[in-house]
């Protein structure tokens, strides 16, 4: 008689060391569970809370003004220096960018992401996956001095304006007070461009994920209790779409306000929140006011949240 | 008088998905008040036939009326029907009492008559005090409550239900189907059902029509569908039935003509004990037994080929003793043979 029948007839074979491990492990569910989450609290505790406290904290620090040494006492002189003119036209200008994008991106993704959820094919939907996926592929620099030579003024856009003879246009819009500028790749309109390309999937990937989870029979139920196509969309649609509106929004919003690569490859000449931090903690060694702008996201995200918790953008969830 | 006007005609109706034939050439009448049945396996078309009159889909050719009116082109939000539908499709972002009250909205109804006829509808239905809950937070028979509340709320002449019982359990269903047909009977509205489950539909229904591949094989009352069986089809998929063709029709019954019959019509006795005066018998070995609490189910293999399912209830009477192997002597009325026309599915 073989051995293996032998286990089979009689007690169970007794176990190898990893059968040992997984039986200790289904027994003890907690124990798995420990394991499971140990890594990522470590990570997320530790490194990234961490490094976010210590921000934090040297914002409450000052500079030196005459030294231009780091003292390192509890003060709010950091936060006092955010709402000076300069500093405070960079939030706000930085804040309006970041709000502008997001709007306009959830204006082109929700048409898009309606017709991948409620039209496409799978094969179509597979196509426009990739799609919006492939930029994601591809350098981030590369995309954006793509761009660049886009928007310049001997670019392809000023080209194709020419051939359309609606150059007069172009030039309209460049003459725009604030967001204008000598060229598109010099202006505020050619950031927004480039950061509306640039963010689009992020925005994109939660809306679809949203609508995924409204059934057709919501839609078919609205309308057979009288509700017009219309009234169906603000109704039903919208308000289950909008937690994903706003997961995107989070992405595009705080993306933008954080970005200091693109606005200075294509933009005007004023500095944006990103900037304004990159340059005060190296070459001017201010890192209090670095920290206190790099909060300034952070509060101005969470209050973004809180008002969309309160306009109701999560009951659905 | 003038002659009723249907609450619901198809006339040649076709639907074709591609290459699937899901309605093929459908007519038939609905009266009005009439609680109305779609029975038949999934595939048969009967769930298109109520999306037809919902206004879900169009028909590829031929009319539906909808009280007299042809709905051609008629949209689903300008159609006098609701329906209820199988997952429910309660909007997961409104509570109960906006759940129920959404027909009215849309039809700008005052909110102080509309929070009223919700309350009616609610008490209706048996969910008093439930209209602040989310339908997350509901059983599955209270959101289907809720469902049937939402559609009725906006008195269509003709409630559509889509296999509104199906995600149920037993106890719940049975409940629910009593309860239902009450309620149809006190609201008073044409009530045109879709199941596939026999059982259900043949318990509620005044009428039912029996689909299969698209087209209907059978239009009847319960009883007339059960006891006089228009197909093979109808015969198996309306309760159980033996269906006998060819030569076993010939040696059973004389004639080579196909014919269905009952298991519970069969008597089942021991095979020295002869068959009653003017009763049809054959004999037989019993192959396999069933308890299933009222009654238990045999199938005797019969002398010479073939063999008949035969339901026995379990009263004090009954001979437990006929265990698999046992010979025995099958016998019935030749007035239970059902007649047969049509093709076996």
């Amino acid at each position: 008689m073989s051995s293996a029948a032998q286990g089979a007839l009689g007690a169970l074979p007794a176990p190898g060391p990893l059968q040992r491990l997984s039986n200790a492990l289904y027994l003890h569910p907690r124990l798995l569970l420990l394991l499971l989450l140990t890594p990522p609290l470590l990570w997320l505790g530790v490194i990234y809370l961490g490094s976010l406290f210590s921000l934090l904290l040297q914002s409450f620090f000052y500079i030196d003004e005459f030294s231009g040494v780091v003292v390192r006492e509890f003060s709010l002189a950091t936060y006092h220096q955010l709402f000076t003119l300069a500093n405070f036209d960079i939030i706000l200008r930085t804040s309006a960018m970041a709000a502008v994008v997001s709007v306009a991106a959830a204006a082109l993704a929700f048409p898009l992401a309606y017709y991948m959820v409620r039209y496409a094919s799978t094969r179509m939907k597979a196509l426009l996956y990739l799609g919006v996926m492939l930029p994601l592929w591809s350098s981030y620099l590369v995309r954006v001095y793509s761009w660049k030579l886009i928007l310049a003024k001997e670019g392809i856009l000023t080209w194709l304006a020419e051939q359309l003879h609606l150059t007069w246009l172009l030039d309209a819009v460049l003459a725009l007070p604030v967001i204008g500028g000598p060229s598109l790749s010099t202006s505020d309109i050619g950031t927004f461009l480039v950061f509306l390309y640039v963010w689009l999937p992020f925005m994109i990937l939660p809306v679809v994920a949203a609508l995924e989870r409204v059934p057709r029979s919501l839609i078919e139920a609205s309308a057979d209790l009288g509700a017009h196509p219309g009234e169906t969309f603000r109704k039903v649609i919208w308000p289950l779409a909008l937690p994903g509106v706003v997961a995107g929004s989070i992405f595009t919003f705080s993306l933008t306000l954080g970005d200091y690569i693109i606005p200075g490859i294509v933009g005007s000449s004023h500095p944006v929140i990103g900037q304004a931090v990159y340059a005060h903690q190296g070459t001017a060694g201010n890192v209090p006011l670095a920290a206190a702008l790099t909060i300034v996201p952070i509060a101005i995200m969470a209050v973004y949240l809180s008002v969309a918790k309160r306009l109701g953008a999560f009951d659905a969830l | 008088m003038p002659e009723a006007i249907p609450a619901v005609r198809f006339a040649g109706v076709r639907r074709h998905f591609g290459e699937v034939r899901a309605i093929d050439e459908l007519s038939f009448e609905v009266a009005d008040g009439e609680f109305f049945s779609l029975l038949g396996p999934s595939g048969s078309g009967k769930t298109t036939c109520l999306r037809l009159i919902a206004g879900f889909e169009q028909p590829d050719a031929g009319a539906i009326e909808i009280h007299g009116i042809n709905v051609a082109g008629v949209p689903p939000y300008e159609r006098d029907v609701n329906t209820v539908f199988q997952d429910y499709a309660l909007f997961p972002h409104m509570n109960v009492g906006q759940n129920v009250e959404y027909g009215l909205m849309i039809r700008k109804v005052p909110a102080a008559e509309r929070h009223r006829r919700a309350e009616e509808m609610l008490d209706l239905v048996k969910l008093t005090g439930l209209r602040e809950r989310k339908p997350a937070q509901l059983s599955g028979g209270q959101r289907q409550r809720v469902a049937l509340a939402r559609a009725l709320i906006n008195r269509p002449r003709v409630l559509l239900l889509d296999e509104p019982l199906g995600a149920l359990d037993l106890k719940l269903r049975e409940q629910m189907q009593v309860e239902l047909k009450a309620l149809q009977r006190q609201v008073g509205i044409t009530f045109i059902y879709v199941t596939h489950d026999q059982g259900e539909a043949l318990s509620m229904s005044d009428r039912l029509a029996v689909f299969n591949l698209g087209r209907i094989e059978q239009i009847d009352t319960p009883t007339a569908l059960y006891e006089h069986p228009a197909s093979a089809f109808v015969a198996g998929f309306v309760g159980v039935s033996n269906v006998c063709e060819g030569a076993l029709a010939q040696r059973l019954a004389g004639a080579p003509a196909s014919f269905a019959i009952r298991p519970e019509k069969i008597r089942i006795a021991r095979e020295e004990v002869s068959a009653a005066q003017g009763c049809d018998s054959a004999i037989g070995k019993v192959e396999s037994v069933v308890y299933l609490g009222a009654a238990t189910r045999y199938l005797v293999a019969l002398d010479g080929g073939g063999s008949l399912a035969v339901l026995y209830q379990n009263a004090d009477d009954r001979d437990t003793g006929l265990a698999a192997g046992t010979r025995v002597r099958l016998s019935w009325l030749p007035r239970h043979r059902q007649p047969l026309s049509g093709q076996r599915a």
